[in-house]
């Protein structure tokens, strides 16, 4: 389904990373690793059509992905290190712009449903930018509950989590590749899946134990 | 398409009623910016009369040039037009609409204001009247210009200065066509032509504007 070809990227006068080749298939789960500053997030932005690698194609469903940005887009979710949420929303309020603008039409008694999964209830509706880092955080992967796009591109969706949230938000991802979604994600912890196949691909020079 | 240009210029509006403070900046600026000249100039009223289109325009076009800064800004910090550049929506729609808010906020309240603020120039009823017409022709194609420079200098630092070079060669037309309009009227020659030329620049910049500054979102993006 996804095809990454002779991938280069170069930012600035670095090579981050050259000749990189790998596919991803329906229930398959990609973990990329690397040390700090090795290109994981280079990578994740390439791959969803952000960057403009410098050589090289990334397509999906056997075409390529900036020949297709909508049709790829919407099967595609893509969650970076900024939130991506407005401050001065509520959490309601924020997933319903986002859900619209994803051409998804969903009801708001599902959007409150969503938000109380994830261990939001009762902040609902306060503005975003009075909740603390892990829940705005929780915020934003609530849209992972929401959207049925096949591809998850997850970039450290863990940071500012608490042990429990990380645990739901495992499970979550188990059950997506279970049901034949494909993630691709940047983590520094480790990722158990009762099914499916977990992938990985390291990134960098460095060696594990090095500074 | 219909919908998300709908859902964007709602949220941008509510953003903004949420957040009241960066309507009033730009207002206040053109309101105190057309209120000194009388002061600075003297209450000579054939100067002001003469002086007024110049002054309105040149405040006008100085106010929106203000208000660009926070046009991208704010959802880039915060990811939202990234994530905006990743729905599956054509990214010149969700520029329009955000174009068309940011007019809707900064804009018409200059459009809304002018009749009063020519008071105090001893303006005619006339002169108000086209005043008033060539604004609502001028200040949308000045945020669809302003987008481009807005779009282009995202996460640089100093980046209002460089909007203001990018930006005011191209504002320079609907200056000049905009303050001559008036000008034209007053002194009897008839502004029919002057308006017909913003009414051409507004259509130019409706339909190139949007596809330039996606063009520079997708690179600041990056």
């Amino acid at each position: 389904m996804l095809e990454v070809n002779n991938l280069e990227c170069i930012r600035g006068d670095r090579s981050l990373f050259a000749e990189l080749s790998f596919s991803l298939n329906s229930g398959e789960l990609l973990h990329l690793l690397g040390h700090n500053g090795s290109g994981k997030t280079t990578l994740l932005r390439t791959l969803c059509g952000l960057i403009k690698p410098s050589q090289g194609v990334v397509s999906w469903k056997g075409k390529n992905i900036r020949r297709q940005r909508e049709e790829f887009a919407e099967e595609m979710q893509f969650i970076g290190h900024l939130n991506g949420i407005k401050a001065d929303l509520t959490a309601v309020e924020n997933l319903r712009i986002l859900c619209r603008l994803d051409g998804q039409q969903v009801s708001d008694r599902k959007l409150w449903q969503v938000l109380g999964e994830m261990g939001l209830y009762g902040h609902e509706d306060l503005a975003v930018g009075v909740l603390s880092q892990g829940q705005k955080r929780r915020v934003t992967l609530a849209r992972l509950l929401l959207n049925e796009s096949p591809l998850w591109l997850l970039d450290e969706p863990f940071t500012a989590l608490d042990k429990a949230a990380v645990d739901f938000l495992q499970t979550v991802i188990a059950k997506h590749v279970e049901d034949g979604g494909m993630v691709i994600l940047t983590t520094h912890q480790d990722v158990a899946l009762t099914t499916g196949e977990v992938k990985q691909l390291r990134l960098g020079w460095k060696k594990d134990g090095d500074v | 398409m219909f919908k998300a240009f709908y859902t964007v210029v709602m949220r941008d509006l509510l953003l903004a009623m949420r957040n009241r403070s960066d309507i009033l900046t730009t207002l206040f600026f053109f309101i105190i910016a057309i209120s000194l000249f009388p002061l600075g100039v003297g209450p000579e009223l054939n100067t002001l009369r003469e002086i007024a289109p110049g002054v309105f325009w040149v405040a006008a076009l100085l106010a929106s040039m203000l208000a660009l800064e926070r046009l991208f800004a704010i959802d880039y910090a915060d990811g939202t037009l990234e994530q905006m550049l990743l729905t599956p929506q054509p990214a010149t729609i969700l520029v329009l609409a955000k174009v068309l808010a940011h007019w809707l906020i900064t804009g018409v309240p200059l459009v809304l204001l002018s009749p009063l603020l020519g008071l105090q120039y001893d303006l005619s009823l006339e002169a108000i009247q086209v005043m008033m017409l060539t604004l609502l022709l001028g200040t949308p194609s000045l945020s669809l210009i302003g987008a481009i420079g807005a779009a282009l200098t995202l996460g640089l630092r100093g980046g209002g200065v460089l909007v203001s070079l990018l930006v005011l060669p191209l504002y320079i037309p609907v200056l000049i066509f905009g303050a001559g309009a008036v000008e034209a009227t007053v002194s009897g020659l008839g502004g029919a032509g002057h308006i017909s030329m913003l009414g051409a620049i507004f259509l130019l910049s409706l339909v190139m504007a949007p596809l330039a500054t996606v063009a520079a979102l997708r690179v600041s993006a990056e």
